[in-house]
């Protein structure tokens, strides 16, 4: 039943990466190995999701119809936080018949800064530095932690949560990161999605992954 | 039928200068650690906080929905609403889906006309009034250490500290809770977060690594 597996996303100072295979299987069988996991939600705002693809194509339409409520209310654009607690109150509408799907949330916040959010099934989310969702986060998210793990927001005194890495870096640590997935995660292969949102704007770029 | 146990440690007493609460940050997805950062205190306004353990969803959710029904409550009838109102708002709604699969066991604390207020209240619709309580899995291991250092009358530093160690002492020994234990403080002017540590930092705090002497040094081996 479960069919699509793996995403990540990175935040940084002044760009946000999301990045998603392209696999979709049920099974042991390969549906097809071109299927985007990743949606635009608002101009800033990204969100890529593992689980179940019907509730995932489902909750995509629910939030693009509340977007574009807001948008005629209020005459601008949902800023991401914003987006993200539209994202969680959503999924725990339907709590007690959930959504079968692990988001990670990626954008822009209001001052550029590249922020992610990271959800369960039921909407309980939180904001962080980076994260993966999916079969293959058991995979990725200790090698994320090893190489992004960064001070933690509930320290006090503060310190400074920011990944140190560029965009170029970023980028090459979620490649690098597929690339080793796929070794190990049947589930994870054939190409991989890159979604990279900056000042100037949001760019794809692809990368091919293992076919087998 | 004997309660699963929600993985988390979180506490709450009273004492003569008000309120200390107190949590670690760790989220479990069965053996798996989702998260070490979680927030587990959850400030519902700016004098009354709410604590979290069980399903993290769950608790987001209504204490935020709480947070609403607090100031709705202060705009309806020009005044703050009291610990006891709040807890019982929260109480009644999770009365309501009682059966229905909702797992919260949360302590309401805060600073009201009355003083500092305390109360426990879980998914079962339990409420209860009381002095000290902590909540979760590696509860046990707290109370032995909160009720053995426990006074009425502590300065702030003294509870802030005694609350610490209750927290380190069950991130210690519960698998299930870990990360960063952070206090906080309810007293007449609202909240304030007291510190922030990281418990694998406070272990080497309280237990620092003693030099000693060697018994035996590691030697070459010349080759065979």
């Amino acid at each position: 039943m479960e069919n699509c597996r793996s995403c990540v996303a990175i935040a940084g100072a002044d760009y946000c990466v999301i990045a998603a295979d392209t696999r979709m299987s049920t099974g042991y069988n390969i549906l097809t190995r071109d299927y985007s996991k990743i949606c635009k939600l608002a101009d800033k705002c990204v969100m890529a999701s593992s689980g179940f693809q019907a509730d995932v194509r489902a909750l995509q339409k629910q939030l693009a119809a509340r977007h574009l409520i807001y948008q005629h209310q209020h005459n601008k654009q949902m800023s991401c936080p914003a987006m993200a607690q539209l994202l969680s109150n959503t999924l725990y509408y339907k709590r007690f018949f959930p959504y079968y799907s692990f988001n990670v949330l990626g954008g822009l916040d209001n001052e550029g800064k590249g922020c992610v959010f990271t959800y369960d099934a039921v909407g309980s989310y939180e904001k962080v530095g980076y994260s993966s969702q999916g079969s293959g986060s058991t995979l990725i998210m200790p090698f994320l932690d090893n190489q992004l793990k960064s001070p933690s927001p509930l320290l006090l005194p503060a310190q400074d949560a920011v990944t140190p890495l560029v965009e170029a870096e970023a980028i090459d640590l979620v490649k690098t990161v597929f690339a080793s997935a796929s070794e190990r995660d049947i589930y994870t292969g054939d190409k991989l999605e890159l979604v990279i949102i900056n000042a100037a704007g949001i760019r794809r770029e692809y990368m091919e992954l293992r076919k087998d | 039928m004997v309660k699963p146990a929600k993985g988390t440690t979180t506490l709450a007493f009273i004492f003569k200068e008000g309120v200390m609460v107190a949590a670690d940050s760790r989220a479990s997805m069965g053996g798996y650690i989702s998260s070490q950062s979680v927030k587990k205190i959850i400030e519902i306004n700016p004098y009354m906080l709410g604590t979290m353990a069980g399903g993290a969803a769950d608790c987001q959710f209504w204490h935020r929905n709480l947070g609403i029904k607090c100031r709705l409550h202060e705009l309806a009838n020009k005044r703050r609403i009291s610990v006891t109102g709040a807890s019982k708002l929260l109480a009644n709604i999770l009365y309501s889906y009682r059966g229905m699969g909702l797992s919260v066991g949360t302590m309401i604390a805060g600073w009201d006309e009355t003083g500092p207020g305390l109360y426990y209240v879980d998914n079962e619709g339990g409420r209860l009034k009381g002095m000290r309580f902590s909540v979760g899995s590696g509860s046990p291991y707290a109370y032995g250490v909160l009720d053995n250092g426990y006074r009425y009358d502590m300065s702030v530093e003294e509870a802030a500290e005694l609350a610490r160690r209750a927290i380190y002492h069950a991130t210690f020994r519960d698998g299930a809770s870990g990360g960063v234990a952070s206090v906080y403080y309810v007293g007449p002017n609202g909240w304030k977060k007291l510190s922030g540590d990281d418990v694998g930092e406070l272990h080497y705090r309280y237990y620092p690594v003693m030099p000693s002497t060697v018994e035996q040094e590691m030697v070459e081996v010349t080759g065979a």
